[in-house]
């Protein structure tokens, strides 16, 4: 009897218990905690600020260090001349970084797309718009390769690029009789090949067609990878392979277009190389796999993969120009260059990681 | 027991390095170890001693750094010509000191070691060194400049391109060399960069390539924007310096220095972008070496060094168009015959 009556008051009174829970809709925590959460989180969710602020706040120092030679529109300018080839090919390496992998064969494929413009042209007297095509093709196919082994064989990349690497550098050598072609006969042979070498100016501010390039080609892949399905599959990729199988994406010819994508780059960055050095020399682009991850993971893309852009990695090469140039105009022996990119390097990591905290 | 066996198997290593050596006499090889793949002087010296070797029945092989200041790569061609039982080795080394070391293995081990193009440091490191005298190469374009300059030399604006940051012994000769040439005091003549003249605006490491030397000539021009000299390691690095040049106008207002006198710098030469250079003969020295190594290998006698220099000297001529009273030279039309690459 009195079981029955219990019965009854629970099924009529089951909600009553409900009154001092939260009504709130589900949320995430908005980290409104301090200042510093607040900062922290702004970061986390804009990833290019760190490496912006390094380099204004670089830029500013040398300024006050140096003066007028380095704080000039002319020296400023000079910088990102200098950084174009690096850039660009830091735009191929934050894709393949993006998606947890590395590319240590970009500097090998930029020149030797070089070498085959170059080739095409001289020796079996190709028009050179279709040889700088030809050269920014293999480009392509050689980042095909790369993605192939990657992806298909399943070989891990840095292992994949440390051979193609040396397999690219060598044929660079082989196909190119170990020669170099001068820059005047480059020019008779066809001024299309240093066009990109070529400037203009703003005030005092020089601009060669290069500069351009790669700030034409960081706009149009910042886009890519903001908003476009392709891009949000590479950083998808890049942060859980497995999920981003689940949730539909081919995760094999993601990775092969990536590296793929990543080969054109190279090949376009060996077109900007001719302009910028004049001859095409097997001697170009030695530490350019170097330099590139330098610029990326200075630019705050993380090398496991998945969080980075392509604004940083521009930023992240920029900051190195402007240590080196500031540096060199300060007065100090070289050295010290290396010594400070080595500085930024951790400390950019070390950022990265308590940056991440947040998410944590 | 570890021990014994590892002895051993050494011993037996070494013996046959030894036993080895022997049953190839009849075939008399040699190894040439030069500094890149790339740079056309190299490429050229592998032709010389290429076609020497065949004439006189020597087998050569041939190795070479990745880069300007492969070390590595260095030590492990002389390590294999040791392995190989070679007779003698022709080195261009790219670091002259640190190389010296696997140089005395190789002469302990009965090879005769013979530097090309760059003395070793010390220079008695080698059995013999065949070379130009960079010193002279480098004092004959220092002097060249300064009479071209005339008056305008007192104020003149410097700019020195050199290698890289271990100043191998061909550097030093060659910068110290052009600024004495240019009457400059240089300080200690064995090093780069310890100078306080006014005129110079910079020291900076080209790597001895194109865009090594891009970068390095906007650097100096960023430091002075009136500079009107620049010195250049080689023709390559010449013509990286002329692209910096030409991109800020400046091509004309400047002169260019170098050193090499290979076809495409005389063709540079008498183009205008380059001003003089210092012609060496790279095919004499490789074919003097493998010459030497086979008469090393059978009468066991060593060349003489040329009177007054602790090295063979194998000659330079300064190439321009536009000589100079008081400086001797050859135009670029002679040069023209003489260059190699």
């Amino acid at each position: 009897m009195s079981k029955q009556s219990t019965t009854v008051k629970l099924s009529s009174d089951f909600e009553t218990v409900l009154a001092d829970s939260s009504s709130q809709v589900a949320s995430f925590d908005t980290n409104e905690k301090s200042l510093m959460m607040k900062f922290q989180h702004f970061l986390h969710s804009s990833p290019a600020m760190v490496p912006l602020i390094v380099l204004i706040m670089s830029i500013i120092f040398f300024g006050a260090l140096v003066g007028g030679k380095f704080f000039s529109a002319f020296a400023l300018t000079l910088i990102l001349q200098q950084v174009a080839i690096t850039g660009i090919v830091g735009l191929a390496q934050t894709l393949v970084v993006l998606t947890a992998g590395i590319d240590l064969s970009v500097g090998a494929i930029m020149v030797l797309s070089s070498v085959i413009m170059g080739q095409f042209t001289m020796r079996y007297g190709i028009p050179a718009p279709v040889s700088i095509l030809c050269g920014i093709g293999f480009g392509g196919l050689m980042g095909a390769l790369n993605g192939f082994l990657v992806a298909k064989i399943k070989l891990p990349p840095f292992i994949v690029t440390l051979g193609t690497w040396q397999i690219y550098s060598a044929t660079v050598y082989i196909y190119g009789n170990n020669e170099t072609i001068r820059s005047q006969d480059i020019e008779a042979a066809s001024p299309l090949f240093q066009l990109l070498g070529h400037s203009f100016r703003i005030g005092s501010a020089v601009f060669t067609y290069g500069v351009v390039l790669l700030l034409i080609m960081a706009a149009v892949l910042w886009y890519i990878l903001s908003k476009t399905a392709w891009g949000r599959h590479v950083y998808a990729v890049g942060d859980d392979p497995e999920a981003a199988k689940l949730a539909g994406v081919s995760v094999t010819k993601m990775l092969i277009s990536v590296y793929l994508f990543a080969g054109v780059i190279c090949g376009i960055a060996g077109w900007a190389l001719i302009g910028r050095v004049g001859s095409i020399s097997p001697q170009s682009g030695q530490f350019a796999n170097i330099e590139s991850i330098t610029a990326v993971v200075i630019g705050g893309t993380s090398l496991f993969g998945g969080r980075g852009s392509i604004l940083g990695t521009i930023f992240g090469a920029m900051t190195v120009g402007v240590f080196a140039l500031g540096l060199r105009l300060w007065g100090t022996d070289p050295q010290w260059t290396f010594l400070t990119v080595g500085v930024l390097i951790i400390s950019a990591v070390a950022v990265d990681q308590w940056i991440r905290k947040v998410a944590g | 027991m570890k021990k014994t066996i590892v002895s051993a198997a050494l011993g037996a290593l070494a013996l046959g390095v030894v036993f080895s050596a022997p049953a190839q006499a009849a075939d008399v090889s040699a190894c040439l170890i030069t500094k890149t793949e790339s740079n056309p002087f190299f490429v050229k010296m592998k032709e010389g001693a290429t076609a020497k070797a065949q004439e006189l029945g020597v087998t050569l092989k041939a190795y070479a750094g990745k880069a300007e200041g492969d070390n590595e790569s260095q030590v492990a061609a002389i390590e294999t010509c040791i392995a190989d039982g070679a007779k003698g080795i022709l080195l261009v080394a790219t670091d002259t000191k640190a190389i010296v070391p696997t140089v005395k293995k190789a002469r302990d081990a009965g090879l005769v070691v013979i530097a090309l193009d760059t003395q070793l440091d010390p220079p008695e490191s080698a059995d013999a060194t065949f070379a130009t005298d960079n010193f002279l190469a480098g004092t004959l374009i220092g002097k060249w400049a300064a009479g071209t300059l005339g008056d305008k030399a007192k104020d003149a604006k410097i700019g020195l391109l050199d290698i890289n940051a271990s100043q191998p012994s061909v550097d030093v000769q060659r910068d110290q060399g052009f600024l004495t040439g240019f009457g400059i005091d240089v300080k200690d003549v064995k090093k780069n960069g310890d100078e306080d003249d006014p005129r110079i605006v910079g020291n900076e490491y080209s790597n001895a390539s194109e865009e090594g030397a891009r970068t390095a000539v906007e650097n100096l021009l960023q430091k002075d924007s009136d500079l009107n000299v620049v010195y250049t390691i080689n023709e390559p690095a010449a013509a990286g310096a002329y692209e910096a040049l030409k991109a800020v106008g400046k091509e004309k207002d400047v002169l260019i220095v170098s050193v090499d006198g290979g076809c495409p710098g005389v063709k540079n030469v008498a183009e205008g972008v380059i001003g003089a250079t210092s012609q060496q003969y790279p095919l004499m020295m490789a074919a003097l070496g493998v010459e030497a190594i086979k008469k090393f290998a059978d009468t066991g006698e060593l060349p003489k060094p040329t009177e007054g220099k602790n090295f063979f000297d194998t000659g330079v001529s300064l190439v321009t168009d536009k000589p100079v009273a008081g400086v001797e030279s050859i135009d670029t039309k002679t040069g023209t015959d003489k260059c190699w690459g």
